[in-house]
């Protein structure tokens, strides 16, 4: 029985740095779930929002590999109570004259945006736990989906406390 | 997991061995002239390498260096392993150089290999001009991406005002914390460009600390279960030797009294004449070895990471011991074997640390009575000791072979092997007294590693006599660097094991295949010479010896010792048929250890 686990990964914001995670899990065996890259407030350092599909030991040797590449500052585990955890979807669904306001109707229970609308079809933006989008996929399904993307979890921890500013005073 | 942070805290990494170069301040040269400068300002004096395309800018002020000597080797897997060697020898970081594209690719085994085995070596490749990158120019390759997996990390440099800081980086990651490979990957046009050369850079590795010094609760913790246990065993692995410690580890075993089994990477750490030194563990590892760590309550680990070929089936592998795993790597601690007191530091540090810590628990009347567990291991000992059949009447044993060069070339010699029967062989029958005297590929297993590692080596330790085991399969994959020893009097002696075949395969075949010898036929002396060695050597310029009687063994090696101008290579023809025992067979528990073919020890008899 595996679990997913969400790590919180600064890292040097240089050429190559993305591939070097992705290919230390793929070689070592290592499920990625889902995986964000964006800037921080510092200039230089990215972070990198990995979910991995793992059990405590194998978590243990994840991280471990992560933090011997050169360009990875700090790694830590974002607990599910002690965070905020937040995945994006835009998704295109059918919605003619019969069922758009059962759809919108839909779209404001989950508090999205509609941003575009065709005479057949709506696109809707929605953001949120990954179980709330799921949720909300489910919902919409019956309606029919015409396409979806969805991007990668990210997080941060609560309270006032910064892993980044923290991170780099040790450095 | 423990804790949420997972980062290493703040220490200090072991100082490479570099020379505090002058300081320089904005001196205008090219990009290739600053890299040679940074490369002397780091004190590499030795460079194994070949020039090409990409890499033409950097030869030309290569040229002009008073301080590198650049040995040009005949292919560039020549020259990584050539840098290994050099690294091995000498503790210092070893460099090789190629171009782009095909040169650099011919160094990834290399490369691979120092990645397995944490050798030091810095290697430096030229890249296409940054402008054509991305375009599939000529002899464009992503050696980067390539060697992503088999590098502790490398780095594309295009622009040539990055050059000091790249170098100064590469030499600093690949000589602290756990050694490895380093490549830096330099565009042409960076190496045209002008530029300026200040000297020292600002390192920026925010990422990047080594621990070295253990943590004091765990190494009391060890000391605890050292001073109590009544079967422990100091399992010894390669890192003991890259620390330098191993006076240190001398001290601990004498303190302790236990028993010190030093893996394939770690012979020498620890005398093999001393008495608590039961030889090496493992899938050929002598019976006391394999066995007291089956029987062992304690296993101390130090710097040694739990490799397949040493735990055979990991399930069964030391059932009743508890562990302590001290290592400079946190990943390799718990990566196949759970440990019960994780030590994270440099193996001289931590070893140091426990000296005192044992000291303290001895001095509080905490001590443990061995002695039922050294009668267990020494009769263990005395039962099995290594040996081997003899071969047929008027046949060399090749056993005897590496048995004689060791007692007549001595412990203060070099032995480099490569990959195979001759290096297990060589492993068990040479007498390994000294650290540094004995390198070979354990991780990767790079057959033809023996003659450029030994090559490199003799580069770096010209005072001593390096000899290279070598088989007849591995000799024929680099022996074209016998022509870079000539040439740049590097005169190294090579013992090719001749047994007209890939002799561990045809091992195996004869075990596990019904003796049906599928493709291992090399034609090397039975039936025909093909190569006939004594010819290749002379054609090389080297002295070719030829030894096909056991009579002659003593006096073949003799005659290379007294030749000390040029390379020698003898050709000892060997009995074809003979096996590395003992063995564990892959994949199974250590406790099915064979001592010869269908032979099992009896551990129940009296001793």
């Amino acid at each position: 029985m595996t679990h997913k686990h969400t790590l919180s990964v600064l890292v040097e914001d240089r050429p190559g740095v993305l591939t070097r995670a992705a290919g230390l899990f793929a070689r070592r065996g290592f499920n990625i779930h889902s995986l964000a890259v964006g800037p921080t407030e510092h200039p230089g350092v990215s972070r990198m929002t990995v979910v991995v599909d793992v059990d405590e030991l194998p978590l243990e040797q994840v991280t471990k590999q992560l933090n011997k590449l050169i360009n990875v500052i700090k790694i830590v585990e974002l607990e599910p109570g002690a965070s905020v955890q937040r995945q994006m979807l835009l998704v295109k669904v059918r919605a003619d004259v019969q069922t758009r306001s059962h759809v919108l109707e839909t779209v404001e229970l989950f508090r999205g945006h509609v941003v575009d609308v065709a005479p057949d079809a709506v696109t809707i933006e929605a953001t949120g736990s990954p179980d709330k989008l799921a949720a909300f996929l489910k919902v919409l399904e019956p309606f029919g989906i015409r396409e979806l993307a969805q991007s990668g979890l990210i997080g941060i921890g609560r309270g006032n406390r910064s892993i980044t500013d923290r991170a780099l005073r040790s450095a | 997991m423990p804790g949420q942070h997972t980062e290493s805290p703040g220490a200090r990494a072991a100082a490479p061995s570099t020379p505090s170069a002058p300081q320089v301040t904005g001196e205008p040269m090219t990009g290739a002239q600053s890299l040679v400068r940074s490369l002397e300002s780091v004190g590499v004096e030795t460079v194994f390498g070949i020039p090409g395309g990409a890499i033409l800018p950097l030869y030309d002020p290569l040229m002009d260096s008073e301080k590198i000597r650049h040995i040009l080797v005949r292919h560039e897997q020549g020259a990584g392993h050539a840098a290994e060697g050099y690294a091995q020898a000498t503790g210092r970081i070893g460099v090789c150089m190629a171009t782009s594209g095909p040169g650099a690719t011919n160094l990834v085994t290399a490369i691979a290999d120092a990645y397995m085995d944490s050798v030091p070596i810095v290697a430096i490749t030229g890249q296409v001009s940054s402008k054509v990158i991305g375009t599939d120019a000529f002899q464009e390759s992503d050696i980067v991406g390539i060697t992503m997996p088999i590098t502790k990390h490398n780095m594309l440099v295009t622009d040539p005002a990055e050059i000091p800081r790249a170098v100064a980086e590469a030499f600093h990651i690949a000589g602290t914390g756990r050694p490895g490979p380093v490549l830096v990957d330099v565009s042409k046009d960076a190496l045209q460009a002008q530029t300026t050369f200040s000297w020292p850079p600002k390192l920026d590795l925010p990422g990047y600390r080594a621990v070295t010094r253990p943590h004091n609760k765990q190494i009391r913790e060890a000391a605890r279960l050292l001073t109590t246990a009544e079967r422990p065993v100091l399992y010894v692995g390669g890192g003991v030797i890259k620390a330098g410690a191993s006076a240190e580890l001398l001290r601990l075993a004498e303190l302790t009294g236990a028993p010190v089994v030093p893996t394939l990477m770690a012979l020498g750490a620890l005398p093999d004449s001393h008495p608590q030194n039961l030889g090496m563990p493992g899938m050929h590892g002598t019976v006391a070895a394999v066995t007291a760590l089956q029987k062992a309550d304690l296993l101390i680990s130090l710097a040694a990471r739990f490799d397949d070929r040493v735990t055979g089936n990991l399930d069964s592998f030391a059932p009743h011991a508890k562990v302590v795993h001290a290592d400079i790597d946190p990943a390799e601690i718990g990566k196949n074997r759970a440990a019960d007191v994780p030590i994270v530091g440099d193996a001289k540090e931590v070893i140091a640390e426990l000296l005192l810590a044992v000291e303290a628990e001895h001095a509080a009347g905490r001590q443990a009575d061995l002695s039922a567990w050294w009668t267990q291991l020494d009769g263990w000992r005395q039962a099995y000791p290594l040996g081997h059949t003899p071969a047929p009447e008027g046949e060399v044993s090749p056993q005897d072979v590496l048995a004689r060069i060791s007692a007549i070339s001595g412990p203060e010699s070099i032995y480099v092997a490569g990959v195979g029967q001759h290096q297990m062989w060589a492993a068990q029958f040479i007498d390994y007294e000294n650290p540094r005297t004995w390198i070979n590929s354990g991780g990767l297993g790079t057959m033809g590693y023996a003659v450029p590692a030994a090559m490199g080596a003799k580069a770096g330790s010209p005072d001593s006599v390096v000899w290279a085991i070598d088989g007849d399969g591995c000799f024929q994959m680099t022996n074209q660097e016998l022509a870079t020893c000539v040439i740049n009097q590097i005169p190294i002696k090579v013992a090719v094991i001749n047994n007209s075949s890939l002799g561990m395969v045809r091992q195996w075949q004869n075990l596990f295949y019904n003796g049906r010898f599928s493709n291992t036929d090399l034609h090397t002396s039975v039936g025909s010479r093909i190569p006939d060695f004594v010819k290749l050597a002379e054609a090389y310029g080297c002295v070719g010896l030829r030894c096909e009687s056991p009579d002659d063994v003593d006096a073949t090696i003799k005659k290379a010792m007294e030749i000390n101008d040029v390379p020698v290579v003898i050709d000892f023809v060997v009995h074809r048929d003979a096996m590395v025992w003992p063995m564990v067979p892959a994949g199974v528990s250590n406790d099915l250890i064979q001592i010869a073919r269908d032979t099992a020890p009896d551990f129940e008899r009296e001793n």
